[in-house]
């Protein structure tokens, strides 16, 4: 992940931006080889496994061919249940994500050094620390004699379930995906010049039409960028559904390790990683097809 | 916000003592500065004396710490950009890029709620006025260098603002494209009659273009006239250094007649005889020498008349219809070897021509010698509070 956190790597974007970013050169073609050890390591710690498993995906308890691992999936009610719920709840994150998550980026890319030092640390934080070790913390504060319906007993109010069903499992969710919500879009605001919006007021637009017509318009590549990014995570995503979620929002993910882990069902599992891949595949290929392919691989505005 | 229709001329615009201070570092320091309505005034200057600051406070983006501006007669300073009507140009243009030329110089049409019908004639013909007919449905990164300066300035001029602002609006472009755009934008201006304030760096396009022009330097004004008046009469060897070519001969006066004629020594012990007034003995001051004022000819006789230097052609450039000599005078004392550059028009082909280490003598006439102090004072050590009556 190609994400800019350095705030004084893009503080002269604008400069940058106005003479025209340059060109890609491509590597003169004597020096190919170079690329070499590149490609093999990528070869074997990422094609050679995802080969692997799709291959397995179609294997029977022999090794002969077979799809009945998809016809297993796809006849049983529980599975296509636990498959819609996925993507719901993928959804349901990265939407929440980005209410949240954009103007936290906005004041990150539009503020002093000294605010955005602090706030970057609070935005990095998290990623410092092991993600079963926040999710207890979570726990620890949402659970039913935690910090919240303590507070909540103390003013008389009445106990509310925050863990082990949806809501929990949101907070969760939502929680966890910021950061790469956050920093998606912030890399992106860093590289749009300040003068557009400047010259949009020129021009007589107010603060809020600047904001809505000019900059949000800019800012696309990283909304688009960022919510696919934490959709692809949460769709599968284990440990904070394992968690805090109730046995009603376990998601395909859960599925595959109890296939794995229980069931031993190393094939069966396949299928269902394949299937994930697929969703995952063709939730980039519909984006590509609204926002432009271009656009979301370069976060250039 | 209503727009105004009945406003298509150009309107006056008057800046009175404006002040501009970062923490302890005076920008821009009391500058009085009066645009009179459809006029095209230019500001010129070395970088960093305060141009940008001050069109950026006429356009709202930079909060004067001091002082007002009028437009119309109205004081605009506390108004937000978007309520001042002002048509700005930036200098890297800044166009939406993610919006197409036609969208482009629609936004300030649409921001001011222009029925769509209106809109999209207005923008047809501001495109055609600008001479980018047809390109209306490209986006920027798709046009060149100038036509994307057309298209900032159609954006600026759409919505018919009284006064156009522009920041070194040719800046990014090659010398022969400035030049014709140069003549365009003067053109365009003079036909709409819209008030102009431009802001660059180079003399040449300022004389090109200006009715008016502004000399800037450490946060003030150093000079301000037409053309002519700062060309022919600057009024500091700073501005006349900044306006065309001139050899600048720094000296002290010696002595000051009563008739106002003035001996100045330069170091090298050359002296000079001019005529100007409100000098005296013992004052440092410069000459300004125009390269086409001098004339060059042979030494005859040992003797230096008045205002006749001798020296050795150091270099010979032909410039075509003229030839410039660069004349070295300090030969007696070479450490403060000086060299007056002379531009001789070239009269038919019997004209004399020397060639380089050959000895010659420069000439001029009492009356060529501009005579002038260095500068104005600096201001920036002043603090505002104590500018406000000089
Ligand atoms: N935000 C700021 N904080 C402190 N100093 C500033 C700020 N903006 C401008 N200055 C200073 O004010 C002075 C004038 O700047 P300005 O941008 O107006 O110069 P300029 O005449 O436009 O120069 P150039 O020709 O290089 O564009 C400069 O010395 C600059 O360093
Ligand atoms: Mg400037």
């Amino acid at each position: 992940m190609a994400l800019d956190v350095d705030g004084q790597a893009t503080v002269r974007v604008s400069e940058a931006a106005a003479e025209r970013p340059p060109v890609r050169k491509a590597l003169p073609g004597g020096q190919l080889w170079l690329l070499l050890p590149a490609l093999a390591f990528l070869a074997i710690f990422f094609a050679y496994p995802l080969f692997d498993v799709v291959l397995r995906s179609f294997r029977d308890g022999q090794g002969g061919f077979t799809v009945q691992n998809y016809e297993a999936f796809f006849s049983r009610a529980i599975y296509i249940r636990v498959l819609l719920l996925t993507i719901e709840i993928a959804f349901l994150t990265t939407v929440f994500s980005l209410i949240v998550g954009y103007p936290l980026a906005y004041v990150l890319a539009n503020s002093g050094p000294t605010v955005r030092s602090f706030m970057m640390l609070c935005v990095m934080l998290p990623f410092m620390t092991s993600i079963l070790v926040r999710t207890y913390g979570w726990m620890v504060i949402l659970r039913p004699n935690g910090v919240i319906n303590t507070v909540f007993a103390g003013l008389g109010l009445g106990e509310i379930q925050l863990i082990y069903n949806r809501s929990g499992l949101m907070i969760g969710m939502v929680y966890t995906m910021l950061p790469y919500m956050v920093l998606t879009l912030y890399s992106v605001m860093r590289g749009i010049d300040g003068r557009f919006v400047a010259v949009a007021q020129s021009l007589g637009a107010g603060r809020w039409s600047a904001f809505w017509r000019i900059y949000f318009p800019l800012s696309m590549p990283g909304v688009a960028g960022g919510s696919l990014l934490v959709f692809i995570l949460a769709a599968g995503f284990y440990i904070t559904p394992r968690l805090m979620g109730g046995d009603r929002d376990q998601m395909l993910a859960s599925i595959i390790a109890y296939q794995v882990d229980v069931l031993l069902n190393f094939n069966f599992a396949s299928a269902i990683a394949v299937i994930l891949l697929v969703i995952t595949l063709a939730c980039f290929g519909l984006y590509a097809r609204v926002v432009g392919l271009k656009q979301l691989l370069s976060s250039k505005v | 916000m209503s727009h105004i229709k009945d406003v298509t001329g150009g309107t006056p615009i008057v800046l009175e003592s404006l002040w501009k201070t970062y923490a302890n570092f005076v920008a821009v320091s009391g500058i009085d500065l009066s645009v009179g309505a459809g006029r095209f005034c230019t500001v010129l200057g070395p970088s960093g004396s305060g141009k940008t600051t001050t069109l950026m406070m006429i356009a709202g983006f930079v909060a004067p710490t001091r002082g007002r501006i009028l437009v119309s007669g109205r004081d605009i300073a506390a108004l937000p950009p978007q309520k001042r009507n002002l048509g700005v140009v930036f200098q890297n243009y800044a166009l939406f890029p993610h919006l197409t030329v036609f969208d482009n110089v629609a936004f300030p049409l649409i921001m001011r709620r222009v029925p769509q019908a209106e809109i999209a004639q207005r923008v047809e013909r501001m495109l055609e006025t600008v001479e980018l007919a047809g390109l209306g449905g490209r986006y920027p990164r798709e046009l060149s260098g100038g036509q994307q300066q057309r298209v900032a300035l159609a954006r600026a001029l759409v919505f018919e603002p009284r006064v156009l602002l522009m920041d070194e609006p040719l800046g990014a472009l090659d010398k022969k494209l400035r030049s014709s755009l140069q003549i365009e934008l003067k053109a365009l201006q003079r036909r709409l009659d819209v008030t102009v304030i431009y802001v660059t760096h180079d003399q040449e396009e300022a004389l090109t273009m200006a009715d008016q022009i502004v000399v800037m330097q450490g946060g003030r004004i150093e000079q301000n006239g037409t053309p002519e008046d700062l060309y022919d009469r600057p009024a500091t060897a700073f501005v006349a250094g900044f306006m065309g070519d001139t050899n600048l001969v720094r000296g002290v006066v010696m002595a000051a007649d009563k008739d106002g004629t003035l001996r100045i020594d330069h170091p090298t012990g050359r002296r000079i005889i001019a005529r100007a007034s409100g000098f005296q003995a013992g004052d440092h001051v410069a000459a300004s020498l125009r390269p086409e004022c001098l004339s060059i000819e042979s030494p005859d006789g040992p003797e230096e008349p008045e205002n006749a230097w001798d020296g050795r052609i150091a270099a010979v450039t032909y410039l075509g219809d003229a030839i410039r000599y660069h004349v070295a005078v300090g030969e007696n004392r070479p450490t403060l070897a000086e060299t007056l550059v002379v531009k001789a028009a070239r009269r038919g082909t019997e004209h004399r021509r020397f060639s380089e280490g050959d000895a010659v003598r420069v000439r001029w006439s009492r009356s060529d010698a501009r005579v002038l102090p260095p500068t104005r004072a600096d201001a920036r050590i002043l603090p505002p509070m104590q500018a406000g009556g000089h």
